[in-house]
């Protein structure tokens, strides 16, 4: 502990160092060996090959903000199923269960949503 | 070589099924199923039946949960000899159901229960709860009269509650500091939004949540960084680790010293000391009045509970460090309190100082830290629990009567528009000038017995200075207290003088039950003392 503990974090810095340096390089590298001959078709912001619709700074309804929720409450569900699925079956039913209670409590949300109308785009 | 790190991280355990005793966590898990139960209402019942079907959900599932808490309390071992503890440590060690525990369980749910009694109340706003109908709508707009009209009404106050009670049953039985902080925003989260969601003054209430909510997620930000630290110290989550780690006097100790202080900010701004003080008046005002009782009897069980098991459980073997440092907060709180409440003019303000003083009068007992001899059997843990009974009964009493002091515009809580109460409804009036009586510690009150108990658990411990002060201090508050009942019986009222409206069955029950328990609690305290006192130590 104490001295010794707080050096064990030191791999972690130099990882951190490392990818740092690493993506600093590589850039820099690139930008010293590229030519540079700009035109206005390539300093367009790139949007999947189409030409872009109107600015940069576009605002978006903020009724999406349910969705954004709805997708995190799920994510974070699924993360926790990873592990819950490498173990399943050793425990057996006991490990099912806990699990289908654990599900019915996010679902019981997402019904009090729908029933709320959350979910319709009026 | 091969960095050792790299070589664990190869082989996990395999890992077990946890045990979990569902019997000895019955009282948390059906307080949590009213609550789901609660959201199926509202996602399912037609709209007329809500409120009826809340109500009934959640007083019913409060009595059973209180029937499960006894059963429980009853089941557990009895202290004798050197076993000073009572109960075990449940749920792979996360939860501790131990005396303590159960007599905190069984508080909340009896505040609980008269609480949702003044949540129920629908005769003082014309047949409407004191809720707001459309919190969505923004105040004064023509959305919001609309709701009026259709007597559109929040029936999700009632889950809400339920939610914030889970986490005020959990956050004192919580064995280890994960669970504690999970805990903890069980709690804290519902209140927030329950704070703004008063019918009446909407600008001040929804200030008031955002405030709480500002300041309660910057001071969980601090407990959660404690909780880091502290990890990084003992190596364990588990209070019996950490109490080991601090026993043992490994390295490290300013990580262990950093921790403990951020951990303190934590709880300390829950229960509202000084300096983590400042919301406490603006939240207990702008919150619907409801709510403010509820919050103030129950939050402050819960987070001296979880004070008294950290404190003393897992950092007990540091007393040396952290009690200084309490002797400082205990003594600012006292006297900010009772100063600032002197100067108050509004009722509501006014008993939010007061909760702060008695906050400070809390921690007296907490800082003395005794665990008891054979002569003075009075121990800071059972001192504490005694004090948040009676200020916890007197202080929803006097929110309840807050409630039905009213003119046009709703609840007046300007103490100048109190004056001349007296004389317009003796009764009321006097039952708030015996919670005032009760909050200054006048003998013959709940108040005396708790102030004496958290007093003498200081001055066993040898804290007699913090006692001396803390003496001072309640004379100061006492001035207050008086200024109200005098203002009440002995000024004229100014113009119109105020009006009490007659409320329904259950605040007036809630009324009566305070100053029963008041006076029955200064009059005969032993029953519930010695309950406290058999709550016995802290499980380890």
């Amino acid at each position: 502990m104490g001295a010794d503990y707080l050096w064990s974090y030191a791999s972690v810095a130099v990882v951190g160092l490392l990818g740092v340096a690493l993506a600093a390089g590589m850039m820099g590298l690139n930008r010293f060996l590229r030519p540079s001959r700009p035109t206005r078709e390539k300093l367009l912001t790139y949007e999947s090959g189409v030409d872009p619709v109107g600015t940069g700074w576009a605002q978006s309804n903020v009724r999406y903000f349910v969705y954004a929720y709805l997708y995190v409450i799920f994510a974070v569900d699924a993360v926790f199923l990873f592990p819950w699925a490498t173990v399943f079956a050793q425990i057996g039913w006991a490990a099912a269960v806990e699990m289908a209670v654990f599900l019915g409590f996010i679902a019981l949300g997402l019904v009090y949503a729908w029933r709320k109308g959350v979910l319709t785009w009026t | 070589m091969i960095h050792p790190l790299l070589v664990s991280a190869s082989a996990p355990p395999p890992i077990d099924s946890p045990t979990i005793q569902y019997g000895d966590l019955s009282p948390l898990l059906v307080v949590a199923a009213v609550a789901l139960l609660g959201v199926m209402v509202e996602a399912f019942a037609p709209r007329a039946l809500r409120f009826t079907i809340q109500t009934a959900l959640a007083i019913g599932g409060i009595v059973v949960a209180l029937a499960a808490t006894v059963w429980v309390g009853l089941g557990l071992d009895r202290a004798s000899g050197d076993v000073l503890a009572r109960g075990r440590v449940v749920a792979e060690g996360a939860v501790a159901v131990d005396g303590p525990s159960v007599f905190m369980w069984g508080l909340v749910l009896l505040f609980a229960l008269v609480s949702m009694l003044l949540f129920a109340e629908r005769r003082l706003e014309g047949g409407l709860s004191a809720f707001t109908g459309q919190a969505a709508a923004p105040p004064g707009s023509a959305m919001e009269r609309e709701a009026v009209e259709h007597r559109i009404e929040h029936t999700e106050v009632f889950p809400l509650a339920m939610f914030a009670l889970v986490g005020m049953m959990l956050f004192p039985a919580a064995n280890d500091l994960l669970t504690m902080f999970v805990a903890l925003e069980v709690l804290s989260l519902p209140l927030y939004l329950l704070c703004g969601l008063a019918r009446r003054r909407r600008l001040l209430s929804q200030e008031s949540a955002m405030k709480y909510f500002l300041l309660g997620a910057f001071s969980s930000a601090f407990f959660a960084y404690g909780i880091a630290l502290v990890y990084g110290f003992a190596g364990g989550f588990g209070l019996g680790d950490i109490d080991q780690a601090v026993s043992n006097r490994i390295d490290g100790q300013n990580l262990l010293l950093a921790g403990i202080a951020l951990m303190a900010v934590g709880v300390m701004f829950k229960v509202g000391a000084v300096p983590f003080h400042a919301w406490t008046p603006d939240v207990y005002q702008g919150a619907p009045t409801a709510v403010t009782a509820f919050m103030a009897a129950g939050t402050k069980v819960a987070a001296f509970g979880a004070m008294l098991r950290l404190f003393f459980v897992a950092f007990g073997g540091a007393s040396w460090d952290w009690r200084p440092m309490f002797w400082v907060v205990a003594i600012l709180t006292m006297v900010v309190g009772a100063v600032a409440a002197v100067t108050q003019s509004d009722v509501k303000r006014m008993l939010a100082y007061s909760s702060i003083a008695h906050a400070g009068f809390i921690l007296v007992g907490v800082t003395g830290a005794f665990v008891g001899t054979r002569d003075a059997s009075v121990t800071s843990v059972s001192s504490v629990l005694f004090y948040l009974t009676v200020y916890g009964f007197s202080t929803i009493g006097a929110f309840a009567i807050v409630t039905i002091v009213r003119d046009a515009s709703g609840e007046t809580t300007q103490l100048s528009r109190w004056a001349g109460l007296g004389r317009e409804s003796p009764l009321v009036a006097g039952a708030f000038a015996l919670f005032m009586l009760a909050f200054a510690g006048i003998p013959l009150t709940s108040g005396f017995i708790g102030k004496w108990a958290v007093f003498s658990a200081a001055w066993s411990g040898g804290a007699w200075p913090l006692v001396v002060v803390a003496v001072l201090a309640s004379v100061v508050a006492a001035s207050f207290y008086v200024r109200v009942i005098v203002t009440m019986f002995f000024t004229e009222p100014t113009g119109e003088g105020p009006s009490v409206a007659v409320p329904s069955m259950a605040t007036t029950a809630v009324i009566v039950v305070a100053v029963v328990v008041t006076v029955l609690l200064g009059v005969v305290p032993g029953p519930v003392l010695d309950l406290a006192q058999s709550a016995g130590a802290f499980v380890r």
